[in-house]
Formats: C-alpha cells, sequence, structure tokens
C-alpha cells in the first residue's frame, strides 16, 4: 500500500519540465535531482517529502525518452504518479525502473494539493484519506506488474 | 478480414498470421539506435544486468549528435564511454560527426523497410517514413535489448490520415503535421500507430515524409508510418518486390480515419509552447522575433535549405535578429555546399552550425536567454526547450522561418515564393 501527500500538475506535464535537458549530463541522479521540475516550481525540489504522491492530468511526461525523468521523481522519495494518462515512453520507462504509475481519470478533479492518497496498484484502488472517496484504476497487465514488483527491469531480468 | 500497415510490420517481424491491437508480443529486433546522450547509461545498465556481450554487434549503431562538437568539458565523456563500448563488443557503427541520428539511420540505410527498430530518443517515429515500425524508448529497455535481442510491446490501433489533393504554393509537409496536431492534439495518438496516406502524401519526398513521421510522437504516437512505395525502395537501395506485403488492407480495421483536401492547408505556427497550439500564419503576422533557427532531424534536409536559400538568396536578414542554419547531417551539408545553397544563406546573415543536434535540443549553438523570441523547424516548443523558461518559441516550415528572419517578424512567407 502506498500513501502520501499529493502535489497536483495540470495536463501535458513533458519531460522538459520534469528534469531540463541541460542537467541530463551532471554525473548522477543525485546531483540532478535538485532541479526537478524547476520550469514549474524552483521550490519543489526542497520542499517534497519522501512518499509524496504527483498527480497530473491527461499525457503525463510528453517529449523526450529521456529515463531521468522518473528517476528524479523516484530519487527525490515519490512514491507513484497517478495520472488521467501517460505519454508512452514515461509510462514504460517509469516501470523499468520501478516507479508506480497509475491511470485514473476520476481521481484528478476530486484532489487538491496536499490532501493525502492511499493507492493500491495490484488492487487498481485509490483512496483520497482527505476527503473520503474512492476511486478504481486500471490495472496493469500481469507482464508488467512482474517487472513492476520485482522493482524495475534490472531486478526483473536479474530474477529470471 | 485485413490489417494495417503497422499490424503487417509486426506480423512480418513475429511471423505470426494474426495480430490484434492491444496483444502484448515479443518482437525481434532488427536496428538499434544510441545517441551520446544516453549512451553511457545503457552501458552501465547493460552492466547492471550482467549481461557480458551484446546479442549482435552488427544491429548496434551509436551516433554522436547532442554532443557534437562538445559545448563542456564534461560532454567528452559520453563520447570516449561510447568509443570504449563499442571497441570491446566490435560494434562497428559508430559516427562520431555526422549527422543526427534520425537522419543518419535511413540515409544510411541502417533501417529499410519493414524493420523493427528501437532508439533511445523520442524521434526514433522518423523511419516510420520508410515503412518501418520504430519508436523511442528508455536506456533502461535498450541495455535489455543489447542483451537479448528483444522486446515486448503492445500492438497498437492505427489512426489513418488521407491526404488528397495538391498542397498549395507555401504549404509543406511540415504545415500538415503541425494541422493534424492541432486537430488531434498532443496526446491525440497516444499508445496508437498514426498512418499517413492518400494521393498527397505519394507526392511528398521522403524527406518531406520524414518531416510527418518525425512528429507523429508530438501526437504522443508510438509510431507514424507511411506504406512504402518506388521512391521509398529507391531510397532505400532495396528490391520492392520484397516488400509486397507492407501494404494497409482496403478492409484494416481503424480506429478512427480522418480525411483532409490538400487545398484546404495553409501555412501555420505552432506557439508557445505546446505543439498542438496551432495558429495560421496570418494570425501572428507582425509578431516580432529575435531568432530563426532551419534544422534538426525534423527539417534540416537537403530541401529544406534549399526553400530557405530560395527567400534568401540576395537579402539580407533584418537587423538585430539572428538566424541559426543546421543542416541534419554532413552528407546534406556537403550537398548544399556543392549547390551553393551554403553561401546563399551565409551571405544573407544566416550562422552556419555544424550538422548536430545543436539548438534543438537546448544545450549549444544558439541558447536563447530570458524574453527572447525564436521561430524555429524543430519539432518541441517546450517551455525553456532552447534556454531560458522565460523565452517563447514558435515551430513552422522552413519557408516561414527564412521569411521570419528576413522582417524579424512573423510573416506570410508565400510572398517570397
Amino acid at each position: 500500500m502506498i500513501k502520501g501527500k499529493v502535489w497536483k500538475f495540470g495536463n501535458d506535464v513533458d519531460t522538459d519540465q520534469i528534469i531540463p535537458s541541460q542537467y541530463l549530463l551532471l554525473p548522477n541522479v543525485e546531483e540532478m535531482k535538485q532541479y526537478t521540475f524547476e520550469p514549474l516550481d524552483e521550490n519543489f525540489a526542497s520542499t517534497v517529502c519522501p512518499g509524496d504522491i504527483i498527480v497530473g492530468g491527461e499525457n503525463f511526461g510528453s517529449g523526450s525518452s529521456r529515463e531521468q525523468a522518473p528517476l528524479v521523481l523516484k530519487a527525490l522519495g515519490i512514491s507513484a504518479v497517478v495520472a488521467k494518462s501517460f505519454a508512452r515512453i514515461f509510462f514504460r520507462n517509469a516501470i523499468n525502473i520501478g516507479l508506480p504509475v497509475v491511470i485514473c481519470k476520476e481521481v484528478y478533479d476530486a484532489v487538491e494539493q496536499k490532501d493525502t492518497l492511499e493507492i493500491d496498484v495490484l488492487k487498481g484502488t485509490i483512496k483520497n484519506v482527505t476527503k473520503d472517496r474512492n476511486f478504481t484504476s486500471t490495472k496493469l497487465p500481469a507482464h508488467v506488474m512482474n517487472i513492476l514488483e520485482a522493482g524495475g527491469l534490472i531486478g526483473f531480468l536479474n530474477k529470471k | 478480414m485485413g490489417y494495417t500497415l503497422t499490424e503487417k510490420i509486426i506480423m512480418r517481424n513475429t511471423k505470426k498470421s494474426s495480430v490484434t491491437p492491444g496483444e502484448l508480443l515479443n518482437v525481434n529486433v532488427d536496428r538499434v539506435m544510441v545517441h551520446d546522450i544516453f549512451a553511457p547509461f545503457v552501458v552501465e545498465k547493460f552492466r547492471e544486468m550482467g549481461f557480458e556481450k551484446v546479442w549482435n554487434p552488427d544491429k548496434i549503431v551509436f551516433v554522436y549528435d547532442h554532443l557534437v562538437p562538445t559545448s563542456f568539458i564534461e560532454d567528452f565523456r559520453h563520447h570516449k564511454i561510447a568509443d570504449a563500448f563499442a571497441a570491446e563488443q566490435h560494434i562497428k557503427a559508430v559516427h562520431r560527426a555526422d549527422g543526427v541520428c534520425h537522419q543518419l539511420m535511413p540515409e544510411l540505410r541502417y533501417v529499410v523497410p519493414g524493420q523493427v527498430v528501437f532508439g533511445t530518443d523520442s524521434h526514433t517515429t522518423t523511419y516510420g517514413a520508410i515503412g518501418s515500425f520504430s519508436t523511442g524508448i528508455g536506456y533502461t529497455e535498450m541495455a535489455a535489448i543489447f542483451g537479448t535481442g528483444q522486446l515486448w510491446i503492445k500492438v497498437p490501433p492505427t489512426l489513418k490520415f488521407t491526404i488528397n489533393g495538391e498542397l498549395p504554393k507555401g504549404v509543406y509537409s511540415k504545415d500538415i503535421i503541425l494541422r493534424i496536431l492541432g486537430d488531434i492534439g498532443a496526446d491525440g495518438g497516444t499508445y496508437k500507430a498514426l498512418e499517413f496516406g492518400g494521393s498527397t502524401i505519394k507526392g511528398l519526398s521522403i524527406s518531406s515524409r520524414m518531416t510527418l513521421s518525425n512528429m507523429a510522437v508530438e501526437a504522443g504516437a508510438k509510431v507514424g508510418v507511411i506504406e512504402p512505395d518506388e521512391k521509398t525502395f529507391a531510397f532505400s537501395g532495396v528490391e520492392g518486390s520484397q516488400f509486397q506485403d507492407l501494404k494497409s488492407d482496403p478492409d484494416a480495421s481503424y480506429e478512427k480515419v480522418f480525411n483532409y483536401d490538400a487545398s484546404t492547408f495553409k501555412p501555420v505556427v505552432a506557439c508557445p509552447s505546446n505543439v498542438d497550439n496551432i495558429s495560421d500564419v496570418e494570425a501572428l503576422l507582425g509578431t516580432k522575433i529575435d531568432q530563426g533557427f532551419i534544422g534538426s532531424c525534423t527539417n534540416g534536409r537537403f530541401e529544406d535549405l534549399e526553400v530557405a536559400a530560395k527567400i534568401l538568396k540576395g537579402r539580407k536578414i533584418a537587423p538585430f535578429t539572428k538566424l541559426i542554419v543546421t543542416p541534419a547531417s554532413r552528407s546534406i551539408y556537403a550537398e548544399a555546399a556543392k549547390a551553393g545553397i551554403i553561401g546563399i544563406l551565409v551571405e544573407a546573415g544566416a550562422i552556419m552550425n555544424p550538422p548536430a543536434c545543436g539548438l534543438c535540443c537546448g544545450r549549444s549553438g544558439g541558447i536563447v536567454s530570458d524574453g527572447e523570441r525564436v521561430i524555429a523547424t524543430n519539432n518541441r516548443n517546450f517551455l525553456g526547450r532552447m534556454g531560458s523558461p522565460k523565452s517563447e518559441i514558435f515551430l513552422a516550415s522552413p519557408a516561414t522561418v527564412a521569411a521570419a528572419a528576413l522582417e524579424g517578424k512573423i510573416v506570410d512567407p508565400r510572398k517570397y515564393l
């Protein structure tokens, strides 16, 4: 079970907004993560807490194939990203690094900044604890769920 | 029941006699491309996965383009790591300064029709223009392909775009794809295949078709395919008779079909800061711009430089306006130089940058600062893409960009054609 405080963003949050390309060459994700969401909110990286949850609208993670986009979120301790829809490459990259990505159309309008969500990825349920409302999310195909449960593609391949 | 072109390519690859949208299956990868930004990460993940030898060194292509020429001391580390890995694994296809990956892959025939190809870059969709299934992935998945030669995919449903008739003067494939993006939105094709067809598409050069497939990903699409024809076979140096299966069946099932009359297209511009924020050029006349950019894997080909030269010949760009021109490959650059095009551009005031990604990925060659406005031929106008998040980027065809550079403001390119 995932439980955390919400950071809410809009539609079409692209990978250049999540981590601008000028930071992609920093030697490691620890240095990179302080610039997460810099174009949208300069204080995000310094105020986000481990366990927090990102909520996005349509087409979250559009744009480039940079795997650093889900990676900086994971490095900051983000426990899940919930969105109405995801861009394809971001979605695959998140699964491959073991960051839970949850598709749910309904929760977006029923959640505010700093609300607390409880997510069960396996069951496909989301609860807004603050507002005491329940939602269902799209379940992941078994093969994809196996990768996520192994903590990502490396864990999955090593297990195999 | 019939199949779409995308399904036919997947069937060819998997030797299956039928596939259905939504089905998950493993494909055998025909070719992969890794560019310099992500090469060290692919190598690192490859090792973490415990692999020692790549599945087939002849199917791997390294292209150095995002960091060419190097701009920062740290950049070279990427090339050094990739060079060492290529030597260790006997990977021979390493392009160190030959152009942008998405231009080189089809141009040098690393990709031919009917293949399944992946690259560590979202614009890998470009090769759909020659009838291949090609798309972008992250570096961890690329490392898994390096080790196994396989990847799982979900068979996408197809949106078909049929465009018939003759394009009006001053309208190019860039205007077609921008209008389509405006119509379906930046997520209108998420997880889907886009297929472009009709007499207008048939009439386009391979270069122009690549512009369409390149930007398919801007609608979130997995691939953007075009049925290969005689032009394609000649371009790819293959025998057409071997590829007769690469046609959509008349009774193929599409999620949706969009029909366009080519005569209704106009020069258009994508306004800041989304690719689907489309406006007719006529609605933006007089919008001041500080810099033009002609280049990238979207529109840095010979015909793009040629139309810019046609507009700029014997003229000078506006005072206080910069024009950056970046050919998409070394061979395009050389060809344009021989044809006198580079001379015309330089005399008009253009700054020539070496064939690489340059400004498009915001790493070098014309970075913009607060308050500056760019009109560019590349594929993304995201916030901060070319430098400051307080700058603005408009996207348009090479003709529209060249005309804007002449006057220092957005103008109708048709008056110069």
